[in-house]
Formats: C-alpha cells, sequence, structure tokens
C-alpha cells in the first residue's frame, strides 16, 4: 500500500509550456551555449589532474589485487602445523560439483585412514560456481586470487602436484593463507577462550 | 641565378621536409598520449620515457609492412595517389615564413622558401590540390566505403575553401597585400596589434574552415571509422598509408602556422619572448587545441556540415567583408 502518492514525481507535469518569447530565448541561448567549451574544460581537467583521475593499470607493472571473494583457480591448502594436505577426502566436493569435474582417488592406508591418491578438476568442465569451496568442511579446496591463467595445457593446473602447495614452498612460509568466506578472522588467537572444565 | 643560391635553397627544402615529416609523424604519438591523459587512460608507455619513443615501432612497422594493391584497383592512381596528397602540403609550406630571419654562422638565413608576394593565395590554392589524394585514394581503390569517402573529402573540402578564403578577404582588406611576411609584419608591437582583436569573426570563421580542411574532429566525415571505416585510406596499408598520415599532419602544423601569422601576431617577439619562441608556442598550442577538441567534442554530419558552411558560415563571411569595407572607406 503507498501512504504516500507524492513522491512519485510525475515528469509530464514539470515540463511548462513555453510562451513564443521563452521559446526564442531558449533558441538563443542553446545556440550560442558555452557547453562546447565546458566540455573542453572537462576533458582538459581530466589532463591535469591524471594521477588523481587515473582508471587503467600499467598492467605487467602494477597488478589488480582481487578481492579475497574473487573465484579464480583453485587450491588445495596444507595444515599450517603439520604440513599434511589439509584435505580428509570426503568427497563433498565431489558429489556437489555441478558440472560433475572433480574427481578425487582414495585409498585406506596402512594406518587405516583413508588416504588421498590424486585430486583433480577438468577445467574443461568447471564453472567457478565456488561450490566445493563453500562445502568443504576443512577449508582444503579453496578459489585462490591468481587470474592470470596463459599456460601451454591445462592440465599444468588441474592435478593434485599443482593444486597442492608444493612442500618445499611450504616449509619456506609462502603459502598464502586463504582469508576469504569461512576462514578465521585473523583476530582469532585473541578471540579463543579456555573451555570451561566444569559444567 | 648563381649556384650557391640553388644550394641554399635545395639545403632550405631537405632540412624543412626532414623537419616537418618528422614533426608530423611525433604528432601521432603525441595526440595519443594526450588522447590517453584525457580519457584517463596511460596510451603507449613502454618505448623510451613515458612512451615518447613510440614513433620508433610505429616507423618500423609501417615499413616493413606489406604495401596491398587491392583486386580491381586502378593500379598506378592507387599508387600515386598518397604521393599527390603530400607534394601539395608540402609545396604550401614552401611559402610560409616559419621563423624570422637569423643568422647563424655569420650567414644571415630567412627560414622561408620562397618570398612570393601572394603567399596566402599561394598556400591556400596549392593546399587545396592536396584533395586530389583523397579523391583519386578514393575512386580508385575499388571500395565503398572509400569512394564515400572521396566524395565527402570533395564536397567537403571544396564548401570551406570557400569560407577560409572569404575570411581571409577581411584582414587582406586591411593590410593591402596577400604577402605573409607584410601581415606579419602589420601586427608589431604587442598583443593588442594582433588581428584576432580586431578582425574576431574573420578568426573563429578561418578557425572553423581548416578544421574542416584537415579533416579534424568536429568535421571528421571523410575517414570517421563509425561510418565509412577509415574513409579514402581504407584500402591503404603500409607505407602508403602512413605517407597520406605525414600529409593529413603536416597540413595540420601549416594550418597552426597559417593561424599564428595571419591572426595571432606571427613571429613577432613580444615582452622578452624572442619572436622563434613566439610562433613556435603558438602552432604548439593550435595543434593542442586540434587534440583538445577530438578528445571533447562529437562530430557532425554531413547534412549539417553543409548547412552550416552555405546558409550560416558564408552570409557572415560576406557580412564581415561588408562590414570592413564599410569601416575602411568612413
Amino acid at each position: 500500500m503507498l501512504k504516500n502518492k507524492k513522491t512519485y514525481i510525475k515528469i509530464d507535469e514539470k515540463i511548462k509550456s513555453l510562451t513564443p518569447t521563452e521559446k526564442f530565448v531558449q533558441v538563443i541561448d542553446r545556440t550560442f551555449s558555452k557547453d562546447l567549451f565546458v566540455g573542453l574544460g572537462i576533458v582538459v581537467k581530466r589532463m591535469i589532474f591524471f594521477k588523481r583521475e587515473k582508471h587503467t593499470l600499467d598492467y605487467p607493472n602494477e597488478k589488480y589485487e582481487m578481492s579475497t571473494r574473487y573465484r579464480a583457480l583453485h587450491k588445495l591448502m596444507r595444515l599450517l602445523d603439520s604440513g599434511q594436505n589439509s584435505c580428509i577426502s570426503c568427497g563433498l566436493c565431489e558429489k556437489i560439483c555441478i558440472a560433475d569435474c572433480i574427481r578425487i582417488e582414495t585409498k585406506k592406508s596402512e594406518d587405516g585412514r583413508k588416504e588421498m591418491l590424486d585430486y583433480s578438476i577438468n577445467l574443461n568442465r568447471c564453472i567457478y560456481c565456488g561450490f566445493c569451496a563453500e562445502v568443504c568442511p576443512e577449508l582444503a579446496i579453496v578459489h585462490g586470487q591468481d587470474y592470470e591463467n596463459a599456460s601451454e595445457q591445462r592440465i599444468h593446473y588441474t592435478d593434485k602436484t599443482t593444486l597442492l602447495t608444493p612442500l618445499d614452498e611450504f616449509l619456506d612460509g609462502k603459502q598464502i593463507e586463504f582469508t576469504g568466506y569461512g576462514s578465521p578472522s585473523i583476530d582469532a588467537d585473541d578471540k579463543i577462550k579456555k573451555t570451561p572444565l566444569s559444567y | 641565378m648563381d649556384i650557391g643560391f640553388l644550394i641554399a635553397i635545395s639545403l632550405k627544402c631537405l632540412v624543412i621536409i626532414a623537419v616537418f615529416a618528422g614533426i608530423g609523424g611525433y604528432i601521432t604519438v603525441i595526440e595519443r598520449k594526450i588522447l590517453a591523459f584525457m580519457q584517463r587512460r596511460l596510451g603507449p608507455m613502454n618505448m623510451g620515457p613515458y612512451g615518447m619513443l613510440q614513433i620508433i615501432p610505429d616507423m618500423i612497422k609501417l615499413l616493413t609492412k606489406e604495401d596491398v594493391v587491392p583486386a580491381g584497383a586502378i593500379k598506378p592512381i592507387f599508387k600515386i595517389a598518397p604521393v599527390i596528397s603530400v607534394i601539395a602540403t608540402f609545396t604550401a609550406l614552401s611559402a610560409i615564413p616559419l621563423l624570422p630571419e637569423f643568422t647563424i654562422f655569420g650567414i644571415t638565413v630567412s627560414p622561408i622558401i620562397a618570398d612570393i608576394n601572394i603567399g596566402i593565395l599561394f598556400v591556400l590554392a596549392v593546399g587545396s590540390t592536396a584533395m586530389y589524394g583523397p579523391l583519386l585514394a578514393g575512386i580508385s581503390s575499388n571500395n565503398k566505403w572509400s569512394l564515400i569517402g572521396g566524395a565527402r573529402a570533395v564536397s567537403q573540402m571544396i564548401s570551406f575553401e570557400v569560407i577560409a578564403a572569404l575570411s581571409l578577404l577581411a584582414p587582406i582588406m586591411m593590410i593591402g597585400s596577400l604577402s605573409l611576411i607584410d601581415i606579419n609584419n602589420y601586427q608589431v608591437g604587442g598583443i593588442q596589434n594582433w588581428l584576432i582583436f580586431t578582425q574576431p569573426i574573420a578568426f573563429i570563421l578561418f578557425m572553423i574552415a581548416i578544421f574542416a580542411e584537415t579533416n579534424r574532429t568536429p568535421f571528421d566525415l571523410i575517414e570517421f571509422e563509425a561510418e565509412i571505416v577509415s574513409g579514402y585510406a581504407t584500402e591503404y596499408s603500409g607505407l602508403r598509408w602512413g605517407i597520406f598520415f605525414v600529409a593529413e599532419y603536416a597540413a595540420m602544423i601549416i594550418a597552426s602556422f597559417l593561424v599564428s601569422i595571419i591572426f595571432l601576431g606571427g613571429f613577432n617577439s613580444l615582452w622578452i619572448i624572442p619572436g622563434g619562441v613566439m610562433i613556435l608556442l603558438k602552432v604548439a598550442f593550435l595543434i593542442f587545441l586540434f587534440l583538445w577538441t577530438r578528445a571533447a567534442w562529437p562530430h557532425i554530419r554531413p547534412d549539417q556540415l553543409m548547412e552550416f558552411c552555405w546558409k550560416i558560415l558564408m552570409p557572415l563571411a560576406i557580412l564581415n567583408i561588408l562590414i570592413t569595407g564599410f569601416i575602411l572607406i568612413l
């Protein structure tokens, strides 16, 4: 229900009919208007304040910083404390994938746990919907911010060896932690409290 | 006519052609940079400091590109059209006093190739024969865009030749001479003597006319990309296209020189600024104006252009001549 109908602005009512004198003045005004020179002024202002107004990047030298929610190529993360693959091979991402492009091969290892043999994403089919990253209980599969995907073959991006952070890189502390949706906040350490022992 | 005179003239010709072809090419880079800044972009950035040496890869590209002559084109005419264009443009340059006389190594040099007493007439007449370039290119290319571009070039240039000549008639009546040096000397002694203040209407009309004759933006129907691809130059590639380009930009420089000599005080010194620097400053500003309007203004339709020319500008020009004549008589 509209309580106040006056909020509508009727454009037709705003246009007043002009008298011939007013029309003549309007024509003269528009013919000799300063519009062309206003245009010149605007353009030269863009040039003088170029440093402030610049809208483009000097691309290969400067790069755009993507949002943490940007969904670029997938990454498999390692656990920070142990360096093990975070993936527990639960298979949720494989099941939720609407493009049916994720495949996990697992086996039962000697210690009785599930062990991941291979994790592959078929980038021919992937639509980058982000469901796999959202459903992952361990933040193991995430979307990175790396948008420069040029390569000779798609395989360069799609199997476990490339998705997972290389171990030596991880040991150097070069794994870029995922800070997007679902990740612990930056001040998570301060928020941790001791578990009350007595209920 | 002794041999020393001939050598001096040929040297002058060589220097002027080399310098103007170079500047004409270099304005393309400056145009790209200025347009980019005005549109909040960076423009060419990789060659030299701030992309200022972009002309080198451009030249290499133009020189090494294949020279395609389309099937069905009239070959000799197609090949000679850009040459006609550039020769006419540079010939027009010969009657323009570029700088004041100066002395170097004890020799007094007057930087004008031919000091003829009908300077303006010569420049306008020879400059307008450059129209044959677009016309012949359009006819011989065997391409509808080229043909339309050529037809537009002819109609536009003929129309605006009238405006240019009529608008210049009033200042010429005041000065009583067609020589560009006489016109320059008429404006000696400070800004208040510049002809722009006594002939403002003629100045505006002449500016509009040269914008149309050099095919710059408000009147760039001849090669407007959105309508007729590239106009008369559609089928050209490589060096021939480059020659057309050089001719076009050289025409821009000539127009700037004409305006600054006839209306803006020419190469007379002002306050402490010497005359040579003065005219270069004015020419640089006028060329900047050409680029500036290209970034800011839309262009108009061919029929609007013709209407504008014959129904508004020509009556104004004739009125200006009449009023000037009456004032001179009284």
